[in-house]
């Protein structure tokens, strides 16, 4: 039985999103930019997938744009939003984002003041901290959603009007990779200036992703061109992912309640058995946390080794973010605090679409297998 | 310009009688080395080897190739014409004319090698003829037969070579010539070295990987798959054996002194090896030991991991530094995969407090605990060859 249980890195593309995606290569492989008819109906078909995807965060079509992916929206937001630093500005973010977004804060720290704001042992930011942390100065606030590696759900609601209240021209930019199509995100009840959101976190393809930018809102671009998607990305569209990301869109539209029920109820689960069956675990995911993650640590079990153990049974789990799990220290695992003899033996577990109870015991049965076999290796003495 | 390169063989000259085997495993290493390309022939004409191809554009590939392989002292990229005097006079100038583009060229000289002794000129007489067309079409050039910036050097054999250039190359004995050696390769910096060194000296090479798999990545298989890659550039083809070790780790852990886990570990892979190499006809190991380097590398350690086996060792690193070894490292370019993080990236059996002065004896009592054969016989099927 092969498990793939590391869906927060990527996902599997669903049947109905690769059947669109092949018509789209076979029959509808124009540019949007030309003048003639299969440029028309390509456009139109990229309208419709516009349309879903920003359904999805209540947003408005026009307000919605394709880029490249979760990282190039990150940068565009961030960098498009301040465009005449100075060392007065001050911008602030958390230890916890992901690197596409902590990245780009750390090279611009030479330029202005950039502020992080802890977590608390559960990854949730203070708002009283972020409250004392934003001044005039204050250009923007950059929040993850939900975390990548342990699945924390920031409070989004109550960071806008934290942010507002003290500084009312402060921006508010948020990372929503993995919190888009899992949690339900309205971007006109929450004032969010600008949300990040990909395709292939949610069964769509890979190398596309979108960015909300609140109307009215002036972002300048990073990359220059023939002016596609308003001027914000230029760069001949990628239909054929676009159109398959559309189609991701609309099964998880049609469905939501339901997959997030059923990932919520697997995770309960997982994280049931985990700590039933296994001793000596931590489960570092917050019990309120996003319905796809868990991540557990274990007394004594090298992760890396627990993750080829796995592999050898054909399941699939990882170390953390995979963009960061080849780096030995893990910034996540430092800002929750999370005790020296639990940290090395760290996994994620992360839910999809694909996955189901009937794999559960399969699972929780060769992870206890496995820990049982490295530790009596591992035991010192 | 060139559409052949002279390649001069470099201590073949010393070998008397096994002369012709050494060529032929040289033209072998050639063929080998350049399979890739397309119209590419090799062969033997008067002393020297001959790479000859039909498109040009390529030569600059080809040298770089070549230059790699063991046995060759330099090769001359050069122009191949027929016989006819005033034909070479034609390439000369041509040649030379490529030669005052690329470089500033005040004095040079002609010199002329005819084995050929049909051909109607003298060395001396068709030099001076030569000269002299070069001194008609060139104005700005003068003659200097002592130093001179460039030398065009025509060879008259069965055909006529012309060249101005010898490229120094690595010299040794071309590999194969020498027996065959079974390298321990650990996906670290020393051991690829140990084993370009021994191949310079005319051996075959096989390579030994052991690997604690799923307590080591298959990242690392495939390092150690790019590090014998890179050594085959030198080496010619390199048959691979992977072996993984974890049963023996786990016996030794459960049933020998920690400190003592390093040492053990490494009389097993001895013992493994040697197996591996008389089973396949090998006549040595190689290791990338060196003295002093670490816990299992001091006198001690060494003699006692070598006790383990009658088959001899060869250690060429083993008086060399770090430094020594990382230059040679990043000559051969197989450092920048050397120093990719996959080995070792699990240290679950690598003892806090390894021994530096181990006893035989109390080797040979741990030892005494484990059924040696038994876990020869169990890790040596899984046995992988590459």
């Amino acid at each position: 039985m092969q498990v793939y249980l590391d869906n927060s890195a990527t996902t599997k593309v669903r049947d109905e999103v690769l059947k669109e995606i092949i018509d789209a290569n076979e029959n509808f492989y124009g540019n949007p930019s030309s003048l003639h008819r299969m440029g028309l109906v390509v456009e139109k078909k990229i309208d419709e997938a516009r349309k879903t995807s920003a359904k999805l965060i209540g947003a408005k079509p026009e307000e919605t744009y394709f880029t490249g992916g979760g990282t190039e929206s990150n940068n565009i937001a961030i960098f498009g939003h301040l465009t005449n630093l100075n060392k007065h500005n001050s911008v602030i973010t958390t230890k916890i984002e992901h690197p596409s977004v902590y990245n780009v804060f750390k090279h611009i720290e030479d330029k202005c003041q950039v502020k992080y704001l802890d977590t608390d042992e559960n990854g949730r930011i203070n708002t009283q901290e972020l409250y004392d942390m934003v001044d005039e100065n204050t250009l923007l606030v950059s929040i993850i959603h939900v975390n990548n590696e342990i699945g924390t759900v920031q409070q989004l609601n109550e960071i806008a009007s934290t942010i507002k209240r003290k500084n009312e021209n402060a921006r508010l930019h948020v990372d929503a990779v993995q919190s888009y199509g899992k949690i339900k995100i309205d971007v006109h009840k929450v004032p969010v200036d600008t949300l990040t959101f990909s395709s292939h976190k949610i069964h769509g393809p890979k190398g596309v992703g979108g960015l909300y930018i609140r109307s009215g809102l002036k972002i300048a671009p990073l990359i220059y061109g023939g002016g596609q998607e308003s001027g914000i990305r230029s760069g001949t569209e990628n239909t054929t992912g676009i159109i398959g990301f559309g189609k991701a869109c609309e099964l998880v539209y049609d469905s939501f309640n339901e997959e997030t029920n059923k990932l919520y109820s697997l995770k309960d689960t997982y994280v049931k058995k985990l700590e039933e069956e296994i001793e000596d675990i931590k489960i570092n995911s917050p019990a309120d946390g996003a319905p796809h993650i868990i991540n557990v640590s274990f007394k004594n079990v090298p992760g890396e080794v627990l993750v080829h153990y796995l592999e050898d049974k054909d399941i699939y789990v990882s170390t953390g973010s995979a963009c960061s799990s080849k780096s030995r220290d893990n910034r996540i695992l430092d800002a929750i605090n999370l005790g020296k003899e639990y940290r090395e033996g760290t996994i994620r577990i992360s839910l999809g679409h694909f996955n189901n109870l009937e794999e559960v015991e399969y699972v929780i049965e060769n992870i206890k297998q496995s820990v049982k076999d490295i530790r009596s290796i591992t035991k010192r003495g | 310009m060139y559409n052949i390169a002279a390649v001069s063989f470099g201590e073949l000259f010393l070998k008397g009688k096994n002369r012709g085997s050494f060529e032929h495993k040289l033209i072998e290493q050639i063929k080998y080395a350049l399979k890739e390309f397309n119209d590419v022939s090799v062969y033997k004409d008067s002393g020297k080897v001959y790479v000859e191809t039909k498109n040009e554009a390529d030569m600059g590939e080809i040298v770089g190739k070549a230059r790699k392989i063991f046995g060759i002292s330099n090769i001359s990229p050069s122009i191949k014409t027929t016989k006819a005097p005033d034909i070479i006079i034609e390439k000369t100038i041509e040649l030379f004319r490529y030669l005052i583009n690329k470089q500033d060229i005040k004095t040079f000289k002609i010199r002329t090698k005819r084995t050929d002794k049909g051909f109607p000129f003298s060395s001396m007489d068709f030099s001076a003829l030569v000269g002299s067309k070069i001194l008609e079409n060139f104005s700005s050039v003068k003659v200097d037969v002592h130093a001179p910036d460039v030398e065009v050097f025509i060879d008259i054999k069965k055909c006529c070579y012309i060249s101005s250039e010898k490229i120094k190359t690595l010299g040794g004995l071309p590999v194969g010539s020498n027996g065959k050696a079974l390298l321990l390769l650990s996906g670290g910096i020393d051991s690829p070295v140990a084993g370009y060194m021994i191949a310079k000296r005319g051996v075959e090479i096989n390579a030994l990987y052991f690997h604690t798999y799923p307590f080591t990545s298959e990242r690392a298989n495939e390092k150690v798959v790019k590090l014998k890659q890179k050594l085959e550039e030198y080496c010619g083809k390199i048959k691979l054996y992977n072996i993984n070790m974890l049963e023996i780790h786990k016996a030794i852990r459960e049933f020998c002194r920690e400190e003592e886990t390093t040492i053990l570990a490494r009389r097993f892979m001895m013992r493994i090896a040697e197996k591996i190499a008389l089973e396949n006809k090998m006549d040595m190991l190689i290791t990338g030991e060196s003295l002093g380097q670490v816990a299992s590398q001091t006198m001690k350690s060494m003699a006692v991991i070598e006790n383990a086996i009658n088959m001899p060792i060869l250690k060429p690193l083993v008086g060399l530094d770090k430094s020594e070894i990382i230059e040679i490292a990043r000559e051969i370019g197989t450092y920048e995969t050397s120093i990719l993080p996959y080995d070792d990236c699990c240290s679950v059996f690598a003892p806090q407090h390894p021994l530096i002065n181990p006893k035989l004896e109390n080797i040979k009592r741990s030892e005494s605990k484990l059924n040696v054969e038994e876990l020869i016989e169990k890790v040596c099927s899984t046995i992988e060859i590459l």
